[in-house]
Parts: C-alpha cells; sequence; structure tokens
C-alpha cells in the first residue's frame, strides 16, 4: 500500500524512549533494502531520548528525497504505546494502518497531576484508527521467555501491511539483532505477523 | 549509514590523522564511529577534547604539520571555538582541515536555532552543505582537497536531519599514504603579529576570490533544469523537500554555497521566469541573491523559525499560488493528551540533589546537560540555562548584583571541564560566596556517554588520567570542598544548609554513576504501602517516571524502577520499601 500522490511508501514508529524503537526502524529499513528499494529513515537523538515521546520514520520506494514522512501520508505505524499512538495518528493516510501495544506507560506530567491519562484512549484508537490492532506485545513477549522482544512483536504485526516479501524481513532481522537472539526474533516477528487483522 | 557515519566513513578514506572533537547533539556520532576505524588505521588519532576550542587548536596544530584534520562540534561549539577559527582564517592550513558543524534547527536538542552559515561569511572560509549520506562523505572528502588547495580551512555543515537520516552511501577506498607531517617554520604565515597580520588581511581577500571562482564552476554546486517557469535555490536538506514539493521546478542546488558563486546563481536567474530562494533558518542566500540586483522571493513565503518540511513547504507553496492550503497540509496532532518530555532516568543520581534543593529557598543557575532537566515540574528546581560553564559564573553574578536570596550554581562533570573551572576561579578569585554543586555522574550523559578527563579513559579507549573536581576547586582557591553521595538526602539537606550560611565560596561534588551506564546488577524494586499511603504527594514529587500515579494514589513501577530509594527518603511516613 503507497500513498496516492507518489510511489514512496512512509512509515512510523513511534513510542517511548527506551523500547527499542530504533531496532524496529533498522529492521524495516533494512528489510526494504532487501526488496530493491531506495531508503531513507531519520531518528531522534539527544535529549529527546530520556524517557520523552519518540519518533522514529522510514520512506521507501523508487526514488525517495526528503527522510521526513509528511503529516497525513504515512501507510502504516507501529506504536509501542497507545497513547503515544494518538500522539502521532495525524501522520496516517485516511485508512492506513497501526498495530498498537496495548501497554501503557503513565507519563511523568500524569504522576505529577499535571494531565490525566485518557480514560477512552482504546476508543479515541478506534475512531481515529478504524484499521488497526491492538497488541498484548509485552503479555506476548513474556510468554516467548523474553520481554525484550515486544517490539519486534509489533513490528511483526505491522509488516502484515506492508508489501515486502518474508525473505527480506527474515534477512533483516538476521543482520540486525546478534545471533544468539534471532531465533527468538524470528518467532516473536511471527507471533506479530499472525496477530495482525489488516483491513486491504 | 547516518551522515555522522558517513562523515566518519570519509576521515577514514580521506586519510585524516588528526581527529578531535566535544559531543554535542547532533554531532556526537561523527567522532564515535570515527575511532572504529582507528583499529585498521594506525596514522589516525582521535580525541574528546575538554571543550571545542580546545578541540579545534588541536585540529589546528596538527594541520600546520601537514596532517590532515577535522574538527566537529555542534552549533553553539562553534562560539567557544569562535577564536581560534576567526584567526585560522589569517594563518590558514598546510595539511586539509575540515571544520564540521551540526546545526539543529527546531531545537531538537538545542538552547538556541543560531545559522552557522553566518560564521562562513564572518570568518571568510569555504562552506560546504551536504544534503544527504552520500554528499556527506563525498563532502568531507572534497572539503580535504579544497582545504589542502587553497591552504584554508573548510567549513561543513550538516543540520540534525543530514546527520540523523540515514542512506544508502557508496564506500571509497582508503585513499594512499601521504607524506610524514612535518613542520616547516614560517612565521609569516603562521604568526600573526600586526606587521604579518596586516599581510595575511590583504591575502584572505584574494585568497577568497580564488576561491569564488572555483565555486562557480565546481560540481558541488548543481544546475538542473527542468520546467523555466520557477527556479529554486537551495542547499543541504531543504533541497529534498523542495524535489518533493516542487518536482517540475528547475533547481540550484549549492553544495558550496560560500563564497556565493554569483556568475552561476546570475546565469540560472536568467534561465528561469520566477525565482524562488528555500533555505532553512537565516535568509543568507535570499539577501545575497537580492543583493546581486536578483528579483527573488524567500522568506516571504517560506518560514526562517524552526525547521523545513514538506508540509512547511507545502504551504510556502500554497501562499505562493494564492491557493488555500491543502487539507493534508492541515492535519492536526491531537492537542489534549499528556505531555511526555524527556525526563531524568528513574534511579537518575541527579534527582537526590534536586530533591534536596527543593527543601531551601534558592535560586539555581543551571547549566547543559541531562540535569537541565530539573527545570520542567514537578522537579522545578532550576531557574537559568544560558550555556556550558554560565551554571557557576551566573551564580557569582547573582550574589555580586546584591540580590537578596542565595544563588546555588549547578553543572555537571563534563561540562565542569568544558568551562566550569575558570568561573570557579573567578569566584574564589573576586571573593565570592555562591556555592557550586557539580553534579558528577562520571560521564557525559546527556550526549550518550562519552569520556571526558574524570573518566580516566580516552575516547580511544587507554586509560589515563582521573582528573579530581575536587583539587581542581582547591587549586582555585575554595577553602570548602565537600564530596557527597547525591542520593543521601537528609545530609545534602544539612550541607546545604550550612553551605548556604557562609560568607565564603563552596564547592560541593555530588559523585554517584549515571544509572545508565552502570545499571544496578539486581535492582531492588520499591513498592509503596497502599494500605497507609495518605497520598501527601511528596514521592510523586521528586518526578520519577517510575513513580506512577494516574488515580490519585502512586504506586512503583517494578519494570521502570532501579531502586535507589529516594522516594522512601522523601516520604515522610517511610513507606516506600523494598517489594521483596
Amino acid at each position: 500500500m503507497t500513498t496516492t500522490q507518489t510511489s514512496i511508501t512512509s512509515v512510523i514508529l513511534v513510542g517511548v524512549g527506551g523500547q527499542g524503537i530504533l531496532l524496529g526502524s533498522e529492521i524495516l529499513a533494512r528489510a526494504a533494502m532487501a526488496a530493491g528499494h531506495e531508503v531513507k529513515t531519520n531518528e531522534v537523538h539527544g535529549m529527546a531520548q530520556r524517557g520523552g515521546s519518540v519518533v522514529a520514520q522510514v520512506r521507501f520506494g523508487r526514488e525517495v528525497f526528503s527522510p521526513l514522512v509528511p503529516e497525513g501520508t504515512a501507510c502504516a505505524m507501529a506504536a509501542f504505546e497507545i497513547i503515544e499512538a494518538l500522539r502521532y495518528a495525524h501522520y496516517l493516510a485516511p485508512g492506513a494502518f497501526a498495530a498498537v501495544a496495548q501497554h501503557r506507560i503513565i507519563p511523568v506530567t500524569v504522576s505529577s497531576g499535571q494531565a490525566s491519562y485518557p480514560l477512552d484512549a482504546e476508543a479515541r484508537l478506534a475512531q481515529a484508527v478504524p484499521n488497526h490492532t491492538l497488541i498484548d506485545a509485552a503479555g506476548m513477549a513474556q510468554q516467548l521467555g523474553n520481554i525484550r522482544t515486544a517490539n519486534v512483536i509489533v513490528l511483526g504485526a505491522l509488516s502484515a501491511a506492508l508489501d515486502l516479501p518474508m525473505t527480506a524481513w527474515r534477512s533483516a532481522i538476521d543482520a540486525a539483532v546478534k545471533p544468539a537472539y534471532r531465533t527468538i526474533n524470528h518467532a516473536a516477528f511471527d507471533a506479530g505477523r499472525d496477530a495482525a487483522h489488516v483491513v486491504r | 549509514m547516518s551522515g555522522n557515519e558517513a562523515i566518519a566513513r570519509a576521515a577514514y578514506e580521506g586519510r585524516v590523522n588528526v581527529a578531535s572533537g566535544y559531543p554535542g547533539t547532533p554531532s556526537t556520532e561523527i567522532l564515535e564511529n570515527l575511532v572504529k576505524y582507528t583499529d585498521k588505521a594506525s596514522d589516525l588519532y582521535c580525541e574528546w577534547s575538554p571543550n571545542e576550542k580546545v578541540a579545534f587548536e588541536v585540529a589546528a596544530g596538527a594541520a600546520m604539520t601537514g596532517a590532515r584534520a577535522m574538527v566537529t562540534m555542534k552549533h553553539v561549539g562553534l562560539n567557544v571555538a569562535a577564536d581560534p577559527f576567526m584567526t585560522m582564517a589569517y594563518t590558514g592550513t598546510v595539511g586539509g582541515m575540515v571544520i564540521v558543524v551540526a546545526d539543529d534547527p527546531g531545537m531538537h536538542s538545542s538552547q538556541n536555532e543560531q545559522d552557522t552559515r553566518h560564521y562562513a561569511r564572518f570568518g571568510k572560509v569555504p562552506l560546504l552543505e551536504p544534503a544527504d549520506s552520500q554528499e556527506s562523505r563525498d563532502f568531507v572528502l572534497a572539503g580535504l582537497e579544497l582545504s589542502e588547495a587553497y591552504q584554508s580551512p573548510v567549513l561543513l555543515r550538516t543540520t540534525t536531519r543530514v546527520s540523523h537520516s540515514r542512506s544508502v552511501v557508496t564506500l571509497g577506498e582508503r585513499q594512499l599514504q601521504r607524506p610524514m607531517p612535518a613542520f616547516d617554520r614560517n612565521p609569516v604565515r603562521f604568526v600573526p603579529i600586526p606587521a604579518y597580520a596586516r599581510k595575511m588581511r590583504v591575502a584572505l581577500e584574494d585568497r577568497l576570490a580564488r576561491l569564488k571562482q572555483a565555486a562557480e564552476c565546481s560540481p558541488l554546486n548543481r544546475m538542473e533544469m527542468r520546467n523555466s517557469e520557477l527556479g529554486i535555490i537551495t542547499a543541504g536538506i531543504s533541497y529534498q523537500y523542495v524535489r518533493e514539493v516542487f518536482p517540475d521546478a528547475s533547481v540550484l542546488k549549492l553544495g558550496w554555497p560560500f563564497p556565493f558563486p554569483d556568475a552561476l546563481i546570475r546565469d540560472f536567474a536568467g534561465k528561469v521566469r520566477q525565482l524562488l530562494v528555500v533555505e532553512e533558518l537565516d535568509d543568507i542566500l535570499e539577501q545575497h541573491v537580492k543583493a546581486l540586483g536578483l528579483a527573488c522571493e524567500g522568506r516571504k513565503f517560506v518560514p526562517g523559525i524552526g525547521e523545513l518540511t514538506v508540509p512547511v513547504l507545502q504551504q510556502s507553496k500554497a501562499k505562493m499560488e494564492g491557493k488555500p492550503i491543502s487539507a493534508a497540509a492541515l492535519v492536526s496532532q491531537a492537542r489534549d493528551l499528556p505531555g511526555r518530555p524527556p525526563t531524568l532516568c528513574a534511579g537518575c543520581p541527579h534527582r537526590g540533589m534536586f530533591a534536596a534543593l527543593k527543601y531551601h529557598d534558592v535560586i539555581v543557575t543551571g547549566d547543559i546537560g541531562c540535569y537541565a532537566l530539573g527545570v520542567l515540574p514537578p522537579l522545578s528546581k532550576l531557574d537559568t540555562i544560558l550555556c556550558m560553564g554560565a551554571g557557576v559564573t551566573m551564580a557569582h553574578g547573582m550574589q555580586k548584583a546584591g540580590n537578596n536570596r542565595k544563588v546555588v550554581g549547578i553543572l555537571g562533570d563534563s561540562t565542569f571541564f568544558h568551562s566550569g573551572i575558570t568561573g570557579l576561579l573567578d569566584i574564589a578569585y573576586n571573593r565570592g560566596n555562591a556555592a557550586i554543586i557539580v553534579l558528577d555522574n562520571r560521564t557525559t550523559a546527556m550526549t550518550g556517554h562519552q569520556d571526558h578527563p574524570g573518566t580516566g579513559r580516552t575516547l580511544m579507549g587507554q586509560p589515563t588520567i582521573h582528573a579530581s573536581i575536587e583539587d581542581f576547586g582547591r587549586a582555585c582557591g575554595i577553602k570548602h570542598v565537600h564530596t557527597v553521595d547525591p542520593m543521601d538526602l537528609d545530609g545534602n539537606i544539612a550541607l546545604l544548609g550550612e553551605v548556604l550560611q557562609r560568607e565564603e565560596p563552596s564547592l560541593i561534588v555530588a559523585r554517584a554513576p549515571c544509572i545508565l551506564s552502570e545499571k544496578p546488577v539486581d535492582p531492588q524494586p520499591r513498592k509503596i504501602d497502599a494500605e497507609q499511603c495518605v497520598a501527601c504527594g511528596q514521592c510523586v514529587g521528586i518526578g520519577c517516571p517510575a513513580i506512577e500515579c494516574a488515580d490519585g494514589y502512586p504506586h512503583v513501577n517494578e519494570l521502570l524502577c532501579n531502586g535507589c530509594g529516594l522516594c522512601d527518603r522523601v516520604c515522610d511516613l517511610r513507606l516506600v520499601q523494598p517489594a521483596k
């Protein structure tokens, strides 16, 4: 699925600093390269990583200029936290797919009483992004035996909405994770991909 | 690879011998990646210097021997290094010298949005601006050649989106061995005493004129003719946005924008009906094109604050064409979501000192680093930030002004070595009485854990001295030097009380390793006794991300908690104990 104006596929990965977003975007970028696309990505460093809201952007196609995803054009999103999905929903094109971890991480602004965590986050997600799958990524990762694979589970769900061959994903995972963690990450990816319900 | 990785690769390929810098987002990863090549490049030396001025001078010294040199920093770092920069334009270089400066439009991780291109014109130094990772590699190599050919240092300006975006790069082989560096004494060239400097001043203008001629026909500047209706002059990352928003427009892409290639600009302007300049931050190109007597638009349609993006340029285009802004450009973010600003990590030792400061009525002058996050609620215990080192000196200034509240200056270990020492010397010398706290977490944390003179390790991984902050304090003439554990809340509250009463200056070194560099092996997550908790808010007041409080009563997220126990120490009822 690509946006209508251009032949560039734009994807965003969002969450909280420290959730493994950069690994997710690296695997996606490698998969797109393995499938023969030109790829550009952008990531956030420095102050923005200290537990703050983080977005990584990946664009691929025949020819890609801007490394940044224009708002309203992404065809898919992987979100590692539910209100972060809402925060970046405006990046998505109409009909776009979101793979969203059910996980909630309470920001300090809520704990210190400056703001409140929306109680209707799931309902708002259904309204903002009808084409989405909520995944208990943390629970699934624990079942697989490593909580840190939650990000690859969400990535697997995201993959169901992208036209990239399985072989490309496999080689991308192999290239991005240490040999000892390959098997578990392939299993995490498959579990996520099976859990996704993408409306095409 | 990222733009920064590509710059490092080019330094390796181009046989840079000496590379120095001071960490600063978005420039940090250049040296972090370059040092990885030292294994297979015995003639490559890399260092983190204490600050950018030092780094610049180290590279300058190397370049004067005929070696190739590179220095890296963020935009505000060039302010620190401006002194050697401005005069090195006069003395020039022998070996190729590339000054890499990374700007941060949009201020993702910076205190200001200054446009480094001004420095090129200010210092009369050629400027190169890559637009992606491939150009980042290519332009470093071109810059080294250019620098040697004209005996001038070359400024290479990147921006956050060039430095931190990834795209495919075609690599080259490492260049052949260069002649051994050897300094040739030549005072007329290297010693700008007035008599010689006046000659250098004239030669500088002559060199600039020759550089201008070279820029006119350089392949780094490229005319892409498409439709002749609209022509766009652009440089750096803006080129990418232009190509996406104006696919049919002709483009003059300036990879070497200064000295301005006037003939090329005139030639391009003559080929198009309408001329637009698209540049991030200041209207430097636009003002120059207008000064050439050419009609063009720029700032009228393209904003000068923040970074450009495709949607921003789409709005510029709509404005130019007098059309309503397209629906896609109008999609807006949900505004009512709770903010998630960056915050001090769970278990961060800095939090301990901020918690102690909350028990005192003091003004806190801050500095650049993670502890800047102490300004945000609920800590809200930092009152000023100006630049590195100013945490020390502004405290002194406030005290000397006769300000009626006590002042405490705060800075980090890396910033102390960067530019805190001279300020401390000033306080002692000029009989001040400010209290200075160094939050010493044994690393340069905010930029991703770089070594510095206090860590005992160099960038190249060699063991070295552990510069002592306490010894520096005593050497400066500070009589009251205290070393404390930042998590000793009661002790620090009492010490601050004592220090604030003194008529003499004090230095407190609050030392504990960054929680990210030395994660506790077996953290003991805390648990709040929910039965007895009266929801007084003391523990949530320390702003720890592991203390979650969504429904009025706090609880500890065991996955995030590092077991530092500060929450228990601020709890009047001592209700927060280890969970197991």
